[in-house]
């Protein structure tokens, strides 16, 4: 293991598992909050012709699902240069 | 030319390709046929699961099935895409670090446990066979529709076809076969969608003109003028479902985490060659799944205008069946449509009520939309030819782990430690011929309850690998008698209650008998849950996991030094 320390070690553990937990809030709400849970009151907003909750269930969550996992990548890709374990 | 020549043609051009592409990628060593020696760029990677990913059923039916349904048809939709996400983020990266071949053999590790081992493998192959049935079926009514050979004909060309490559090229053949059949696949979706976009809405793109208005001038949005004609007809509104909210969320929930644990698809992420690339190739696999994900709504809408319009003829007061449009006939005689003239006025008439006289089978709406919008032909031959790509590409992969799974967790693993890597890909050769033939079989003969299967495996994924897997990774102490006791009473607690309601008193399968109103094809989420406390609670009654189960857990949680994924 190429940390510096073992705190760094433990810090890194404890950031990625704070990424994973703020992009996991994004992905329960665009799917089971605005596209289940609360569709009915969503639906009464009209959206490009679409009723809002309608567009997140069939349409928008999936957009958000490909741009949480580019931004995961994003994001590990930059933890990991910044800790020095990255793999180049 | 007519549209059987030109099926032909088509479907004949993508099968050549393939095999030249088997021959050219063909296997050297079990390193290759089960991983493809771990050097597949992540672009390529990533169009090789999206093919792997989406099946004959997400080709060929899901649209369908949203067509029928309306907004209930979202479970699917968020359900299999929402999945992957969890998959990217809890579990590739660490599984591509932990660098084994499959996931039988994660969970034997990790649980430093036979017993465990041998539960996953027979999970495993299970969930695999339970699809690949169900894939083979796929290529039959393709093969019987367009070929106009009958289904047993079908089903044996797919398979000869599958054989060849799998056998020769494991997974090295398959990567490779399956980025064409990706492109393949995705344009035969996009080309009919974009078509039927343009004609009803004048939009290009199949997600915008879902929204639209429609391009009569009537200045109605197509969505509101899909509810209206539903209402009218008898039907639910289109934009809302019938589905109660609680039953929506659990099966939602359920095809997700079932997703994420579903073997074939976990394995791909061993075949790029750095944690970096694995998570690289996750978000590609999923851009490239959203396009046909988020064409198939829009596509299964303008599907049911289309239809309810063709059939009800624009007054929707009904049309003449002598005068029926060609499809309708072609489909007639595969019995997936069928007209009873109820009134006896010689006019098909599509309801959701007592007026009703059209009986039409939810999976050939992909398949006969081109031809119900009076596309050309070569379209027509087109998604034949996608459809085909579909159910070949996922049954390829699935009997990959079929046969990794015996040679090497069941024969390497557990009976003979001491075998060659040349014999032992040989077996893993054996494995998947043998594995083809029982597929086969059971596409020709499908057992009378084959949806019911399917809910089967999501659920059985679902309480069974997924919490283990995620618990192996997140917690450094769980130990062995968490793990089996968790894994046994998710199953023990999904199956009883599937089987009770499926099998044993279907009768009484309405939303009233329900727990809690959650149907069977939803209560894997809550197996999932049965399994998470119950491993909790015998972890603590039992001691932790050993020091160096702890310390390789910690070692699989950071990037640095993930080599190939190698064998022992």
């Amino acid at each position: 293991m190429a940390f510096r320390n073992e705190e760094d070690k433990k810090a890194y553990w404890s950031e990625n598992l704070s990424l994973l937990a703020k992009l996991l809030v994004v992905w329960f709400i665009v799917s089971f909050g605005a596209g289940i849970l609360f569709v009915d009151i969503l639906n009464e907003i009209q959206f490009f012709g679409f009723k809002l909750g309608f567009w997140f269930a069939q349409q928008g969550s999936i957009y958000v699902f490909v741009a949480l996992i580019f931004v995961y990548m994003a994001k590990m890709s930059a933890m990991d240069k910044r800790y020095g374990v990255d793999e180049e | 030319m007519d549209v059987q020549t030109l099926t032909f043609i088509i479907v004949g051009a993508t099968f050549a390709l393939y095999i030249a592409i088997a021959i050219w990628a063909r296997a050297g060593s079990t390193n290759d046929f089960y991983v493809a020696g771990g050097g597949v760029p992540p672009v390529m990677n990533g169009m090789a699961t999206a093919a792997d990913w989406m099946s004959a059923a997400s080709f060929i039916s899901m649209a369908g099935l949203i067509s029928f349904m309306g907004y209930d048809g979202a479970v699917y939709l968020m359900g299999w895409t929402g999945g992957y996400v969890l998959l990217a983020l809890c579990l590739a990266p660490y599984l591509r670090k932990f660098g084994k071949f499959t996931v039988p053999d994660f969970i034997g590790d990790r649980y430093y446990s036979q017993t465990a081992r041998t539960v996953a493998v027979f999970c495993a192959i299970f969930v695999c066979f339970t699809y690949v049935a169900g894939q083979m079926r796929g290529v039959g009514v393709v093969f019987s529709r367009f070929l106009e050979v009958d289904i047993v004909t079908g089903v044996v060309i797919g398979m000869v076809i599958v054989f060849f490559y799998t056998v020769l090229g494991g997974m090295k053949g398959i990567t490779y076969t399956q980025v064409a059949q990706f492109c393949v696949m995705i344009f035969a979706y996009i080309v009919p969608a974009v078509f039927i976009s343009i004609m009803v809405t004048g939009h290009i793109l199949p997600q915008t003109g879902f929204g639209a208005t429609l391009s009569d001038g009537s200045g109605i949005h197509m969505l509101q003028k899909l509810d209206n004609l539903s209402v009218e007809l008898g039907f639910n509104e289109y934009t809302s479902g019938t589905k109660s909210t609680i039953d929506v969320f659990f099966i939602t929930f359920a095809l997700m985490v079932g997703t994420a644990g579903l073997p074939h698809v976990i394995v791909r992420f061993f075949t790029v060659p750095k944690v970096h690339d694995a998570r690289k190739s996750a978000g590609y696999a999923l851009a490239f799944i959203a396009i046909l994900y988020t064409t198939a709504p829009s596509l299964a809408a303008f599907a049911r205008v289309n239809m309810i319009e063709t059939i009800n003829g624009p007054e929707m007061t009904g049309t003449s069946y002598a005068e029926a449009p060609s499809w309708i006939k072609n489909w007639e005689q595969t019995g997936l449509i069928a007209f009873e003239d109820k009134n006896g006025d010689g006019k098909m008439f599509y309801s959701g009520d007592e007026r009703n006289e059209m009986k039409v089978d939810r999976d050939i709406m992909v398949l006969a939309n081109p031809e119900i919008a009076n596309l050309p032909a070569w379209v027509i031959a087109l998604v034949a030819a996608g459809g085909v790509a579909a159910a070949l590409s996922t049954s390829a992969g699935l009997l990959l782990v079929i046969s990794t799974s015996v040679s090497h967790d069941l024969l390497k693993r557990n009976f003979m430690p001491n075998i060659t890597d040349k014999a032992e890909l040989m077996y893993a050769r054996l494995a998947a011929g043998v594995a083809i033939v029982i597929a086969g079989y059971f596409g020709i003969n499908p057992p009378g309850f084959v949806a019911q299967v399917v809910a089967f495996a999501f659920g059985l994924a679902a309480s069974s690998f997924f919490p283990v897997i995620i618990m192996g990774i997140f917690s450094k102490r769980m130990n062995d008698k968490g793990a089996i006791a968790g894994m046994i009473s998710g199953i023990a607690f999904t199956a009883a209650y599937i089987i009770y309601f499926k099998f044993v008193n279907p009768a009484a399968n309405t939303p009233d008998n329900w727990w809690f109103g959650i149907s069977p094809e939803g209560i894997g989420t809550l197996g999932m849950m049965v399994n998470f406390i119950v491993a909790f609670l015998v972890f603590k009654a039992t001691d932790e996991a050993p020091e160096e189960i702890q310390e390789l857990v910690e070692s699989i949680r950071y990037p640095k030094g993930a080599g190939e994924a190698s064998a022992h």
